[in-house]
């Protein structure tokens, strides 16, 4: 019960915080210099270990359904099944995963820091609100970078299996094939679900890791304890989410 | 210190404090139990006693950091605990560690208060910022980062920057905690001479009886979450309570250590 009452205070308070943010969205525009630095730092610093990742996973998808496909004589779709899969699936999901190990637990850190050491009461008391300082600029460059990251990842993805399905002897199958393949089973739809998925995923990792970071209480080990707590519930939620979010763009 | 002791003045008017029958639970623990107390405007006012006696609590309270459990806390006629009083009170707190911001250079910290509340252009701020930076003699300081920074230069930038809001009321907790004794008589003298300067009511929390013998205008004890006693830098020099006149003059009884019967001297 008690589990249950801690659950539901903390979703309370991750939404209260999200009001409180919202309240001072008017003043974004002159939040440029630390907008600009939160996209520097969520997207810009998260690129080369997306693009190495979401290349892999391409690869790998292409070797695991070239080799499964072969049986059915269906290589000529692996384009398809990879093009699909990635932009649907695994290139917001992993892009979300890697933003909340990466990202989410520098922010939580930060925050977590900051509560700890006092900075954000000195920011109470001086009258600046740590939502509009320190959570909003982050919430803003994650609507603004994740889409982006999901963009790159898709196409490292497909370019990856490509590459593989092309030089990999026992699959064969060229690029030009794999791309129409990709082209001809695949809507916007598709590419426009997966970015969905990915912003609705980002947004409620940031949020989170800002909720844990703020409300971290005691001294410097509550630090790390926060992080490994935003962290764990980031995994958590991306995957739950992930459920409800592609049975609602599915079936809508 | 810089001779050229010149704070602006600050917006003309200063606040007294009231806090009446305040009373803070955490968890299961009692913090504070039925404190009251009335701070003058203009006063130095310092808060003493042992630690974990409640002494930094009262003064959260005061800066509107925690909620009473019960009681209230006013500034002038505003409630302290209401967020929309900072709008009408120009309040600073220099807390324990500084509280600086890390990851903001010196001149950043102090710059932080008047950008985001758009006092002044950043011509005016650089004037405000290194005005106060030069009140306290740090304007060499201006471009360093709070890790490169000694603890006593750590506490003259906590004050610098509470200067720039051009305070109202102005809270120090433990303003010489974990000093040498010339940093500490250097941070009194600025206490001091800044509420010469600029009249502003001051609340200081502290162990150190040299500060507040030498500045304070009114003390009071506190002890196990309840005031002990109030009055005047004379009559705490020479008080009649036993447990008070313990604190400010403890004897070294190697013969009978102290620490032997800490477990019995807490409620």
């Amino acid at each position: 019960m008690n589990f249950l009452t801690a659950i539901i205070g903390h979703i309370g308070g991750t939404l209260l915080l999200l009001v409180d943010t919202l309240k001072h969205l008017p003043t974004l525009p002159r939040q440029r210099a630390r907008f600009i630095e939160q996209c520097y730092l969520i997207g810009y610093t998260s690129l080369p270990i997306v693009t190495i990742l979401s290349f892999f996973i391409g690869s790998v998808l292409a070797l695991q359904s070239g080799y499964s496909m072969e049986n059915f004589g269906a290589k000529q779709f692996i384009g398809t099944l990879v093009g699909l899969t990635m932009a649907r699936e695994l290139g917001p999901v992993m892009v979300a995963i890697l933003i909340a190990g990466r990202v989410g637990s520098a922010i939580t850190a930060e925050l977590a820091s900051m509560k700890v050491y006092q900075e954000i009461d000195a920011l109470t008391t001086m009258n600046i609100p740590p939502e509009r300082m320190l959570v909003l600029p982050r919430l803003a460059a994650i609507i603004v970078m994740m889409p982006v990251l999901a963009i790159i990842a898709n196409l490292c993805g497909w370019y990856g299996g490509a590459l593989v399905s092309q030089y990999t002897a026992t699959i064969a199958v060229d690029s030009e094939a794999y791309f129409s393949a990709l082209k001809a089973y695949m809507k916007p739809k598709d590419i426009m679900d997966g970015l969905v998925k990915a912003e609705v995923f980002g947004f409620v990792i940031i949020l989170v890791c800002c909720y844990i970071g703020l409300n971290t209480r005691g001294g410097p080990r509550e630090i790390g304890a926060s992080v490994t707590k935003a962290v764990v519930t980031s995994l958590i939620l991306i995957l739950v989410l992930d459920y409800f979010v592609t049975k609602a763009l599915l079936f809508s | 210190m810089s001779s050229s002791f010149t704070a602006s003045p600050f917006v003309g008017k200063t606040f007294g404090v009231t806090v009446a029958h305040l009373t803070k639970t955490f968890g299961r623990t009692t913090v504070l139990k039925d404190v009251s107390l009335e701070v003058r405007p203009g006063e130095i006012f310092c808060i003493m006693g042992p630690s974990g006696s409640g002494k930094t609590v009262i003064l959260k309270h005061m800066a509107g950091l925690e909620t009473a459990t019960s009681g209230e806390v006013k500034i002038g006629e505003f409630d302290a605990a209401d967020p929309e009083t900072r709008n009408k009170v120009h309040l600073a707190l220099v807390f324990q560690a500084g509280a600086l911001f890390n990851s903001l250079s010196v001149y950043d910290n102090l710059a932080l208060y008047p950008r985001e509340h758009r006092l002044c252009n950043e011509a005016g701020i650089r004037d405000r910022v290194m005005h106060a930076l030069s009140i306290l003699s740090l304007e060499k300081a201006a471009h360093k980062f709070p890790s490169d920074l000694s603890g006593g230069m750590k506490k003259r930038v906590a004050i610098a920057r509470a200067l720039v809001m051009e305070p109202q009321l102005l809270l120090y907790d433990e303003p010489t905690s974990e000093l040498d004794p010339v940093m500490s008589a250097t941070l009194t003298e600025i206490i001091a001479t800044l509420r010469e300067q600029t009249a502003v009511t001051s609340v200081v929390v502290t162990h150190d009886r040299d500060l507040a013998f030498a500045i304070a205008d009114r003390i009071a004890f506190v002890m196990d979450g309840r005031i002990r006693g109030v009055g005047t830098p004379a009559e705490f020099k020479s008080p009649a309570d036993p447990v008070i006149a313990n604190f400010l003059n403890p004897v070294i009884d190697l013969k009978n250590p102290r620490f032997q019967q800490l477990e019995n001297s807490h409620e």
